[in-house]
């Protein structure tokens, strides 16, 4: 089966930067893929180009198939884009911007109305359809907009960090909505720097940084890759996690790490189980009081940190996106 | 090979992509809805185009010596048709913020006719300026301003202001392409004063410094005042301006083609290369 997204040797070059520096990467169809990165790790200059938005420098693209670079048109009649703004038209009503859209994804009179109809149905819309959406709240925007993307049926939807800047329950509202469009059957390729929005809503995750994938996989791959487990103290005292963490030292593979704000310590272990058992042999040395100790599956945070050696968020470098 | 079924079935697929009617009316009409339901900027303009023609007409009207016809007379043909210069950089802006907003993205996403994009813009700004320039003629009648020649000539000279308005939508919509942001857009419109100003529009040619004459009676804005000026005061017009109407018409027609013409294909290259 043609791959939904191929790309080989993907580079794309501003001035001082390499936003993709060729980039290898095949999203399967079927499911939600997830591109998760750093501000500047070259999503957006990915998703762009995958949307015919750029030209890449160099390598080779294809969508569905279609050759990106030379059938640019082709590829454009495959897809829907919901870039990082909520593209819509504040002066016309939540209807009257789906309606226009779906006109340009070349439908009829009847057929857009009727697209409209039930994309304001699925978007939980259909209130708020008749009123101008400069009084519509930034969520229920996001919701247009993506409604915007899919109300010409594209056969894959580009998502480029549809819930950044949202607050929580309109994000995971958004994300109820996402899910439901999967569920229905439409590919959905999305970015995000959010490890849970990759961990809650895709099936096939591609860690990008530096223009390049450095990971890719299912959630429990990503996390079994990283090769390790998790043993978390959490102690009573935050005076005690620096002797805590100079005596646990040794049974991780790398240095523990220490969040006193949370008074909890990390450390990734190979075999679980026995260096649980040696934690807390130390523990009960040390004579140090805690709350908890726990073995844990690494979180896609510790899994980013494993595989690029920084934490995702905060990473931003000033790069373009 | 799986057909459209891979979507919800609710939804249905386009047969055949929007073809240019289709995209340049529904680009338009985005545009003109926008401008409809925002009376704040339809007003604000008018009521900034009337204080600069109250300001011109009896401030310093009264300096400005136009050899026999009355400065009212002189002064409306000139205000009417470069008001479609002042209104250009709320265009330019509105371009600047589609393009900020995502909005143009979103074109440049679908698999419709990109000339046909910018044509419906064009279109829609040119709309909306025939608005402009239907009320700015009306505050003109208003502050005495009189049709010296035939309604048929009269409507001539409103059709002509209507190529400025169209050739000049061009011009915005490629500074509102190239700005990057809506306020350095509205910045960059300012540029076009020289045009606005150095020209037939406000004041005689005769009455500037010889060095600035050759500009101020060749550069296009004066051919176009000249034009309409000589259409609507008929042959009060003829004995100060060295050419006949029909010179200035078929002037106005050709500056209008050229300047649309070279800002057209710069303004769709530009949305092309994105």
């Amino acid at each position: 089966m043609t791959p939904l997204v191929e790309a080989h040797g993907l580079t794309k070059c501003y001035k001082q930067v390499r936003a993709l520096d060729g980039l290898d990467l095949v999203a399967d169809n079927g499911h939600v893929v997830a591109l998760l990165g750093p501000n500047g790790a070259g999503k957006t200059t990915f998703v762009r180009s995958v949307a015919t938005l750029l030209r890449p420098d160099d390598g080779s693209l294809h969508v569905a198939g279609v050759d990106a670079l030379k059938q640019p048109q082709e590829v454009r009649r495959l897809i829907g884009l919901a870039g990082q703004y909520a593209a819509v038209e504040p002066t016309m009503t939540g209807r009257e911007n789906l309606d226009m859209i779906a006109r340009l994804f070349g439908l009829g009179a009847r057929s857009a109305r009727a697209n409209t109809d039930v994309v304001l149905e699925r978007m939980g819309l259909v209130e708020a359809a008749d009123r101008r959406v400069k009084t519509y709240s930034g969520g229920m925007r996001r919701k247009l907009d993506l409604g915007a993307s899919l109300v010409g049926a594209p056969k894959l939807l580009l998502l480029d960090e549809p819930t950044t800047g949202l607050d929580p329950r309109s994000r995971i509202e958004l994300w109820e909505t996402i899910r439901d469009l999967v569920s229905t059957g439409t590919d959905v390729l999305l970015t995000t720097q959010y490890l849970d929005e990759a961990d809650q809503l895709a099936e096939q995750i591609v860690i990008i940084d530096h223009g390049r994938v450095i990971a890719n996989g299912t959630p429990d791959e990503l996390k079994t890759s990283a090769g390790q487990d998790v043993v978390e103290i959490h102690a009573r005292d935050g005076h005690s996690l620096g002797a805590l963490a100079s005596a646990l030292a040794q049974l991780g593979n790398s240095e523990p790490r220490v969040d006193e704000g949370t008074r909890r310590l990390a450390i990734a272990v190979d075999a679980g189980p026995e260096r649980l058992t040696d934690a807390v042999r130390i523990v009960a040395g040390l004579g140090v009081e805690i709350d908890d100790v726990a073995l844990r599956r690494p979180t896609l945070d510790e899994v980013f940190l494993a595989l690029t050696g920084a934490s995702p968020n905060g990473a931003s470098d000033g790069e373009t996106a | 090979m799986q057909t459209y079924s891979i979507t919800a079935p609710s939804i249905t697929a386009p047969h055949r992509t929007a073809g240019p009617t289709t995209t340049t009316i529904e680009v338009a009409r985005r545009t003109v809805r926008k401008f409809v339901r925002s009376p704040q900027l339809a007003v604000v303009g008018t009521i900034q185009g009337a204080m600069f023609l109250l300001i011109f007409r009896y401030v310093f009207g009264g300096a400005i010596d136009t050899g026999g016809i009355p400065y009212v007379d002189f002064l409306v043909p000139g205000f009417v048709l470069t008001s479609v210069l002042f209104s250009g950089s709320s265009a330019a802006s509105g371009v600047a913020e589609d393009l900020e907003a995502g909005f143009i993205d979103r074109l440049r996403s679908l698999p419709i006719p990109r000339t046909s994009v910018m044509a419906g813009r064009a279109l829609a700004d040119t709309i909306t300026g025939t608005w402009g320039l239907a009320i700015t003629t009306a505050i003109g009648f208003l502050v005495g301003f009189r049709l010296h020649a035939s309604a048929l000539d009269g409507l001539a000279a409103f059709g002509l202001c209507i190529v400025a308005a169209y050739a000049f939508s061009w011009v915005f919509i490629y500074i509102g392409l190239m700005a990057g942001t809506a306020q350095a857009a509205q910045g960059i419109s300012l540029l076009v004063f020289p045009f606005t100003f150095v020209s037939s529009a406000f004041v005689p040619v005769s009455s500037m410094p010889g060095w600035m004459q050759p500009f101020a009676e060749h550069q296009p804005i004066t051919v176009m005042v000249n034009a309409v000026r000589s259409l609507v005061l008929g042959s009060g017009a003829a004995q100060h301006l060295p050419h006949p109407t029909g010179y200035y018409v078929v002037g106005t027609l050709l500056w209008g083609a050229a300047i649309s013409a070279v800002f057209g294909v710069l303004s769709v290259l530009r949305y092309r290369k994105g």
